[in-house]
C-alpha cells in the first residue's frame, strides 16, 4: 500500500497535476486568466497527434500481437455495456428524466483522451511500458456509447442521420488521432526519431499547459454546475471506480501487460466532455449539457487525474 | 438615395448546429449569410465563454441572413423545425437595403 501512497504523491505533486490546479484556482477566484479558443483547440490536436503518432511508432517497433484485435473488440463491448450501467444507477439513485440519464450514460461509457494522456505520462515517468496500440482501442471506444444513448432514451428524437454520423466517427480528434497512430505504424522508429524534436521533447510542456486550460474549463463547469445534485455528484465519483473494475478485469481477461491494464481501466473509468457531448446536443436536443458536461469535467476528470490514475496504476501493478 | 425593406433573420445557436442551419439556407437558396462567433453569454441553460473551449459544445455562433419578405416563412419553417429544441434564438426584424436584387 506504501507505493500507493508514494505513486498517489508523486502523481499529486507533478507538474501536470499542478498546473490543472492553477486552472482550477484561477477560475474560482474568477480570475481573467484564459487561453484563447484557437490555441487550446491547436494544443489539444498537437496532444493527439503526438500520442498517436508515438503509439503507431511503439506498435512498429514492438510489433502488433495477437492481443490487438482482442483489445480492440473488448474496448468496444466495454464502452457500449458501460452506458447501461450508468444509465441504471441514475435512474435508480436520482430522480433525473431518461434522457438527462441517457446523455449522462452515454459520456461515462465514452473516454476522455486527456485522462488516457495523463495516464501514459505517469506511466512513462514511473517507466512502466504499455502496448502502443492503446491509443487504437482510446478511439474505438469513442463512439459506441453514443448509439447506447440513443437506444436507452427511446424517446429522444431525433437519431443520428447521416450528417451526424459522419460528425461522430469523423471527428477531428479521432480523425488525427488515428491518422497519427497509422502514420506512426507506418514510417516506424524512423520516422519517430525524424521528429521527436517536435512531438516527444515539448510534449510535457505542452500538456502542462492544456491541463492549465483544462482546469481553468473544469473549474468554471464547477462554479456554473449548481444543477447538479448530491446522488449525481456521487455517481461522478462512484461511476469511475465500476467503470475501472471492468475496465481491469477486461484487461485482465485478455493479457494486457500492466501498463495495458493501466490505461484500458482508466479509459473505462473516464467520461467523455468533447465528442460524446457534441453528438448529445444533436442527437437528444434535450438533454441538459448543464448536467453532462459540468458532471464529466468538473466532478470526473479531477477525481480521476488526482486520485483515480495512480489508483488505476497501483492495481494495475499489484493484481496482475 | 432609394431603399427597400427586407427582412433580416439572426440566429443564435449553439455551435455543434451551425452546419445543420447552413445547409437549411443553402436548400433554401438563400443568396447569402454571414457567421459570426459569439465571445460569451448566458441564457436560461446557463452560462457560456468561448475562450479555452476544445469542444464545440458550451460555444455559440451567429447566423445571419437578408431575404425578401415573400421568402420569409420558407426559410423559417425548416429553421424552426431544426432548432426549436436546440439552445438559441432566432429573431427576425425590418431592415433597409440599398440593392433590392442581391435578396
Amino acid at each position: 500500500m506504501g507505493e500507493a501512497v508514494e505513486l498517489a504523491i508523486a502523481n499529486l505533486t507533478s507538474p501536470m497535476i499542478l498546473f490543472f490546479v492553477l486552472g482550477l484556482l484561477a477560475a474560482w477566484a474568477k480570475s481573467d486568466l484564459t487561453i484563447p479558443e484557437a490555441i487550446a483547440k491547436g494544443l489539444a490536436i498537437y496532444l493527439m497527434l503526438a500520442i498517436g503518432f508515438k503509439g503507431g511508432a511503439g506498435v512498429a517497433q514492438h510489433g502488433a500481437d495477437s492481443t490487438l484485435l482482442l483489445a480492440l473488440l473488448a474496448g468496444i463491448v466495454l464502452s457500449a455495456i458501460l452506458p447501461f450501467i450508468a444509465f441504471q444507477a441514475l435512474i435508480r439513485t436520482s430522480n433525473l428524466p431518461r434522457v438527462d440519464a441517457a446523455a449522462i450514460a452515454a459520456c461515462y461509457g465514452s473516454i476522455s483522451i486527456v485522462t488516457f494522456l495523463a495516464a501514459t505520462q505517469v506511466l512513462d515517468t514511473g517507466g512502466i511500458s504499455y502496448e502502443g496500440y492503446m491509443v487504437a482501442i482510446a478511439a474505438a471506444m469513442e463512439t459506441p456509447p453514443i448509439m447506447a444513448a440513443l437506444w436507452l432514451s427511446k424517446k429522444g428524437t431525433p437519431s443520428l442521420d447521416r450528417t451526424a454520423f459522419r460528425e461522430v466517427f469523423l471527428n477531428g480528434s479521432i480523425v488525427v488521432l488515428v491518422g497519427a497512430f497509422i502514420i506512426g505504424w507506418i514510417t516506424g522508429e524512423e520516422g519517430l526519431k525524424s521528429i521527436s524534436a517536435f512531438i516527444v521533447d515539448p510534449f510535457k510542456g505542452i500538456l502542462c499547459l492544456f491541463l492549465l486550460d483544462m482546469g481553468i474549463v473544469a473549474g468554471r463547469g464547477l462554479r456554473d454546475g449548481k444543477n447538479l445534485s448530491a446522488p449525481v455528484i456521487l455517481f461522478g465519483l462512484y461511476m469511475p471506480l465500476i467503470g475501472a473494475a471492468l475496465g481491469w478485469a477486461t484487461a485482465n481477461l485478455i493479457g494486457l501487460s500492466i501498463g495495458g491494464t493501466a490505461l484500458m481501466t482508466t479509459l473505462a473509468a473516464s467520461a467523455s466532455y468533447i465528442a460524446v457531448p457534441a453528438a448529445m446536443r444533436v442527437a437528444l436536443p434535450d438533454a441538459r449539457p448543464s448536467l453532462y458536461l459540468p458532471l464529466s469535467l468538473g466532478v470526473t476528470f479531477p477525481f480521476n487525474l488526482a486520485i483515480g490514475i495512480p489508483l488505476y496504476i497501483y492495481f494495475a501493478a499489484a493484481f496482475q | 438615395m432609394e431603399t427597400f425593406l427586407k427582412k433580416r433573420i439572426d440566429i443564435m445557436v449553439e455551435a455543434p448546429l451551425m452546419d445543420r442551419v447552413i445547409a437549411i439556407l443553402d436548400e433554401q437558396n438563400v443568396s447569402g449569410y454571414t457567421v459570426l462567433p459569439a465571445l460569451s453569454g448566458r441564457g436560461k441553460d446557463g452560462a457560456w465563454h468561448r475562450d479555452g473551449q476544445i469542444g464545440r459544445v458550451g460555444a455559440v455562433v451567429q447566423i445571419f441572413c437578408i431575404v425578401d419578405e415573400s421568402r420569409e416563412q420558407d426559410v423559417l419553417e425548416p429553421l424552426f423545425r431544426l432548432v426549436s429544441r436546440q439552445i438559441g434564438i432566432v429573431t427576425i426584424s425590418d431592415v433597409r437595403v440599398v440593392r433590392p436584387d442581391h435578396f
